[in-house]
């Protein structure tokens, strides 16, 4: 028998460290160390309901466990084999649980898209047949038309994960009406946003199922030619794919004649140099025909005139990796999950302040407050939750208020965000959201094309406002200002890129003004984390002159006599922190 | 192995791999196989998962353990990469997080060779499509 005991930051600041020190001595004192182990795990993910204690095999799952409750497990559960009730997970609906598997926390992940990622050999194409792989590609080609296969996409209410949300089954339809001697299928692989990495994830851990995808959408909208425009900055994701690739024609699955019909289909990789904005469809597309990657206006749409200006369908990695299930298992399978608007399920890159840093996958309509302190286990060190970013550069940040919100494409542009493709970055009290917004900014400035100008000029130029605004050097008029080059902005950019750059700063401002306010009326910083706007003081009641804070001064900037009170010459102060360091006495701080 | 020609010639295959998969999961003499698969992605092998892939794989053999090394992709666990998923015959897979070449060795000699779990469970919180 084994015992679990959640060793994870939350469960541990509760002291399941002692806990598991009780249940040793426990089991010492009843003979039975050598039979039963006791293990400290990773984090199980259920802080709320922390310190958690499983036992195996029979999975008891006992939450908020007190290290004086470890006789009651030993001498309950494990000698007399009757589990003690008053530990036991109680659901919402008041019934106890016993078997951990029948937890609903245990169901908030599901995983579709990533359905073989950590799973499979992704070098090897046996691991994938073996599970079920070609085996959509086979259906398709033997017994469906094209119109079918596309009533089907339709039917799921599959929707492009690349971040607009568009109806992947009625981008498929008009690439199929739109007749032309030569059709393409486009793959996105340019994937951009700070933080993110669930394309290169599924591209890296189950490559043929995206490849089998395009094969079907090949078949659906009448292409033989796939292209996948991946990033040179993805190499294990090239690699990998090419090995894929090799194998897929090896088998006869790409090629001529591929299940003895008359399609035939092929796929090529072109590569792209990392501008964020080729991730825009039409900047993609002039990418891979040699142009300068820039956007272009549309309509024309590609699906009427695209790569070489042929019909062309493009989606991205994730949407494709949907695809094969939802032939195998049915759409009304697929539609079952999530909401009615937006049904199956999201990859999030979930970083930042939060204790799982990691790939999840949710059904549609899991609200953020599950993801980020269920799944993603709380906020690291124990700190205040401020925000979470999601839909990178283009998204915005969302407060405590909206953490109840149901996560979907509608729902998250409602609150000023969006859903993006999948970015999630989580801020502590310790980050300052005017420089979070400058941090965005400043990548999409860098990442503009250049092409129009309220994007190369007045993002700069907002840019350079929030620079001000963090050391201390704004006006309250500059206030207005910015906000009036946000709509300016948004209302006039081309492309997604510039429409949605000023979404941070946005939202930013609508979630905490009085944040902004405070940096430019009292030149201060809430967070404490714009360094120009820091001030480190002594206090003179707490300083006993021990010159500790002179002496690792890096600029002399600290004076005073021996056993006297110091002073920080501010004009001097580089704003280093080795003064708060070095003093023993807490006469430092930060103003 | 040849092209498949038909989806009949594809499902039989299937069912030929299926049954390579299962025997390594279910085996008629338990001690035969162990199945290991080591996340190798990007952030796994950024944090070391090829030094530990290279260590099961000499190890085992050394320590003459009749196991099956294989890498995979990103379980999603970032926090705690380098991760690998033990699977012992007949047994459900056990996710092992923070793996060094100490705890590596911890896991052979402990958990594979002695059914002892080891610190460092990474507990499974997702559901797959064959749960559906």
């Amino acid at each position: 028998m084994h015992l679990l005991v959640c060793g994870g930051t939350g469960c541990r600041a509760s002291a399941s460290d002692s806990i598991a020190e009780s249940l040793k001595e426990q089991l010492h004192h009843h003979n039975m160390d050598h039979e039963v182990q006791v293990i400290l795990t990773g984090c199980f993910g259920f802080c709320e309901k922390g310190p958690i204690v499983k036992v195996l095999p029979d999975n008891t799952f006992y939450t908020e466990v007190k290290p004086e409750d470890a006789s009651d497990i030993v001498a309950e559960h494990l000698v007399k084999g009757r589990q003690v009730e008053r530990l036991l997970y109680k659901a919402p609906s008041g019934e106890q649980v016993t078997d951990s598997r029948h937890m609903d926390f245990y169901k908030k992940q599901i995983r579709i898209a990533l359905r073989n990622c950590g799973f499979i050999d992704p070098e090897n194409i046996d691991e994938y047949i073996a599970r079920d792989g070609y085996l959509a590609l086979g259906t398709v080609l033997n017994e469906m038309t094209p119109q079918q296969v596309i009533d089907q996409v339709k039917e799921s209410g599959l929707r492009g994960r690349g971040g607009g949300g568009f109806p992947a089954g009625k981008k498929w339809e008009f690439a199929y009406k739109n007749e032309s001697d030569q059709k393409y299928v486009v793959c996105n692989a340019d994937e951009g946003d700070p933080g993110a990495f669930m394309d290169r994830s599924i591209l890296e851990g189950d490559p043929h199922a995206v490849l089998e995808a395009m094969a079907i959408c090949g078949y659906a909208t009448g292409a033989d030619q796939g292209l996948i425009y991946i990033r040179a900055e993805y190499p294990l994701a090239i690699k990998r794919l090419k090995i894929a690739i090799e194998q897929a024609r090896e088998y006869g699955l790409l090629g001529q004649q591929i299940f003895d019909s008359h399609f035939n289909f092929d796929i090529q990789l072109r590569y792209g140099a990392g501008a964020f904005v080729c991730g825009e469809e039409t900047a993609l597309i002039h990418s891979m025909e040699g142009e300068r990657g820039e956007p272009t206006f549309k309509p024309p749409y590609p699906a009427q005139s695209g790569y070489l200006e042929k019909p062309t369908n493009v989606n991205n990695v994730e949407t494709y990796a949907n695809v094969p299930v939802i032939i195998n298992k049915g759409p009304g399978w697929f539609s079952k999950i999530g909401t009615q608007k937006a049904t199956g399920t999201k990859v999030f890159a979930l970083a930042g302040k939060v204790n799982n840093v990691g790939l999840i996958e949710v059904p549609m309509g899991t609200t953020l407050r599950e993801v980020i302190f269920e799944i993603g286990g709380g906020i690291k060190g124990g700190k205040k939750f401020k925000a979470v970013q999601t839909g990178g550069p283009s998204g915005g940040c969302l407060t405590e208020e909206h953490l109840d919100t149901p996560i979907d494409f509608d729902n998250l542009l409602a609150v000023g965000s969006m859903m993006g493709s999948g970015g999630m970055i989580v801020m502590d009290e310790d980050d300052c959201m005017v420089s979070v917004a400058k941090f965005f900014l400043e990548f999409t400035v860098e990442e503009s094309c250049g092409k129009c100008a309220p994007c190369r000029v007045g993002n700069k130029r907002m840019h350079e406002l929030l620079e001000r605004i963090t050391q201390g050097k704004a006006e309250k008029k500059d206030l207005q200002r910015l906000k009036n080059m946000c709509h300016v902005i948004a209302d006039t950019s081309l492309c997604g890129l510039g429409q949605t750059a000023p979404s941070p700063v946005l939202s930013t401002m609508e979630n905490f003004w009085d944040e902004y306010v405070a940096h430019v009326e009292d030149q201060r910083c809430p967070a404490g984390s714009c360094k120009e706007l820091m001030r480190y003081e002594i206090i003179p009641e707490n300083c006993v002159g021990c010159t500790a804070c002179a002496r690792k001064c890096p600029v002399g900037a600290i004076t005073g006599e021996r056993k006297q009170v110091h002073e920080i010459d501010q004009d001097k102060c580089i704003k280093c922190g080795a003064c708060l360091d070095a003093c023993k006495f807490d006469a430092v701080t930060i103003k | 192995m040849g092209k498949i020609k038909s989806l009949e010639d594809l499902k039989k295959r299937k069912q030929d791999l299926q049954k390579k998969v299962d025997l390594r999961e279910r085996a008629d003499h338990p001690e035969a196989y162990v199945q290991i698969k080591v996340g190798m992605a990007t952030s796994g092998i950024a944090s070391g998962a090829k030094e530990i892939y290279d260590f099961l794989v000499e190890a085992l053999e050394k320590r003459n353990v009749e196991a099956v090394v294989t890498q995979a992709g990103d379980m999603g666990y970032s926090y705690a990469e380098p991760t690998i998923e033990v699977t012992k015959p007949g047994e459900e897979p056990v996710v092992f997080g923070y793996v060094t070449r100490e705890r590596a060795d911890e896991v052979i000699e402990k958990y594979i060779k002695r059914g002892e779990l080891v610190d460092g469970i990474l507990p499974q919180n997702y559901r797959t499509i064959d749960d559906e």
